[in-house]
């Protein structure tokens, strides 16, 4: 029941099969979060891991790096409808991270420096589909995209791939993070326009 | 509709698109203007909010982008206020194009976050950037509407004195606002303050102090917005009472 709007032609017309719908490409990196960019020294960083018995996996920035480290090409899609196309990445899969963690529940709350929080099931986050970045197009990771390190699970909207990662937190229930409790969607596919309630 | 949105969809929901008329539009500034929409069933919204708006060309092509909302409180009239993107599909469109009695689609409001609610009672300081004093506005008049006594400061950055949205309701005298304006590319004539982008120096000179521990709403282009914010986090403010909203761009 959309309504034609007088004079609008748009100007994108062709159809991309590799677009999501609603979505328009970008050459440009948005940067979008919901407050001052945090700035963490990686001398200072830490990556952890939280059962819910209360059993803690750290890693710091060297033992990080000692890890296999992969390359990653992939499309990105931000909810607020900008795409890119091809963005090389680097770092360290959530399935090498996981290999000595037994995990104790289906949800993972992922939580942030500077206090940013977002839900994902624990299933979107193995079988080699997301990674703890720390490098954006062969330079390390800028703070305003997430630097020193965010994760980045490529397959959900960009909001699920937390800035400045600190930790990921196993949940037995799905719990609303940051925007989830702000309107977001639960758990945001692009292909499916999960965007809000 | 999956299973997992069923089974947790939080109570409210942001729902469908809504038809709105335009009512008037104002023109602003050389490249940007308002609108005035009515929007039935729209229900209002909070200072702060943001709708999506949908344009459909007649081969039925659809184009969506976000614009904050420039009016707060009940009823199904909405007030948007968009900046001219030269090369944009739907800025200039809007700006240039719609006209009084045109349709178009809206779905919002939007957002829950960066938003001011008169409850609140604490020093509020707004920092806008072009047209990032739309959400900032509706923050004003809400203040404004609601007879909130918590006092209010904006610093408005624009490029020349006549870019700047709602400049005569601005200068309103308003006892419990203080509007401090920047000019980053010309100042009126005898202005003290060359013209410059906003530094640290005029957030220290025009803003509450981070010891008053005020609510911080800042918003404008992606540049303007990591600018400020870093600076007011380098004055001591706290970083998770500096509340930012990116317009996108450069
Ligand atoms: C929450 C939110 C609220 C917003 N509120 C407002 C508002 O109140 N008023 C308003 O005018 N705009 C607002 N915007 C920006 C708006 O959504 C559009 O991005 C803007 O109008 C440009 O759209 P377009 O279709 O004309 O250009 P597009 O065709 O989308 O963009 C063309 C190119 O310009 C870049 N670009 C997009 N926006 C900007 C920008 N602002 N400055 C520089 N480059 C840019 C894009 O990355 C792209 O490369 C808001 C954005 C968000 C996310």
């Amino acid at each position: 029941m959309a309504v034609i709007s007088r004079g609008f032609t748009g100007r994108s017309r062709e159809h991309n099969p590799e677009l999501p719908p609603g979505q328009y490409l970008t050459a440009d990196f948005p940067v979008l979060s919901a407050g001052p960019t945090p700035d963490i020294d990686t001398a200072d960083w830490q990556f952890g891991i939280r059962k819910d018995d209360a059993t803690l996996h750290t890693w710091t920035w060297d033992e990080l790096h000692a890890l296999p480290i992969e390359d990653i090409d992939t499309d990105i899609h931000c909810v607020t409808r900008w795409s890119k196309f091809g963005t090389s990445w680097r770092g360290v899969s959530l399935d090498t991270l996981f290999a000595g963690v037994e995990p104790s529940d289906e949800y993972v709350m992922a939580h942030s420096y500077g206090g940013y929080t977002t839900n994902v099931p624990l299933e979107d986050l193995l079988g080699g589909k997301a990674w703890i970045a720390f490098e954006f197009d062969g330079e390390p990771l800028d703070p305003e995209h997430g630097g020193p390190a965010r994760l980045l699970i490529p397959h959900l909207y960009f909001w699920k791939s937390a800035k400045w990662i600190r930790s990921l937190e196993m949940m037995p229930s799905d719990e609303p993070g940051f925007w989830e409790q702000n309107g977001y969607n639960m758990y945001g596919d692009p292909w499916l326009e999960q965007r809000y309630w | 509709m999956t299973e997992r949105e069923t089974r947790d969809a939080p109570p409210h929901r942001v729902g469908l698109w809504h038809v709105g008329v335009v009512v008037s539009t104002n023109t602003e500034t050389p490249t940007g203007r308002s609108i005035v929409l009515d929007v039935p069933g729209w229900g209002g919204n909070l200072a702060g909010q943001h709708a999506d708006v949908r344009l459909t060309a007649p081969d039925g092509y659809q184009a969506v982008r976000s614009y904050s909302i420039a009016s707060a409180g009940d009823g199904d009239r909405v007030e948007l206020a968009v900046d001219r993107f030269p090369t944009g599909e739907v800025s200039p469109y809007l700006v240039d194009e719609l006209q009084p009695g045109d349709e178009l689609e809206l779905r919002g409001p939007l957002g829950g976050w960066f938003v001011w609610r008169p409850s609140q009672t604490e020093s509020v300081q707004l920092i806008g950037g072009g047209s990032g004093i739309v959400p900032l506005m509706a923050m004003i008049r809400s203040h404004t509407a609601s007879g909130s006594t918590a006092p209010f400061r904006l610093l408005y950055s624009v490029r020349t004195p006549d870019d700047a949205f709602f400049r005569s309701e601005l200068d309103t005298p308003n006892p419990h606002l203080d509007v401090t304006w920047l000019y980053t590319r010309r100042t009126p004539d005898g202005w003290p303050r060359p013209a410059s982008r906003i530094a640290l120096a005029d957030i220290e000179a025009s803003a509450f102090a981070a010891s008053l521990a005020p609510a911080v709403f800042v918003c404008g282009p992606t540049g303007f917005v990591e600018t400020v914010a870093n600076d007011l986090v380098a004055l001591g403010h706290d970083p998770q009472r500096v509340k930012t909203e990116r317009f996108g761009g450069a």
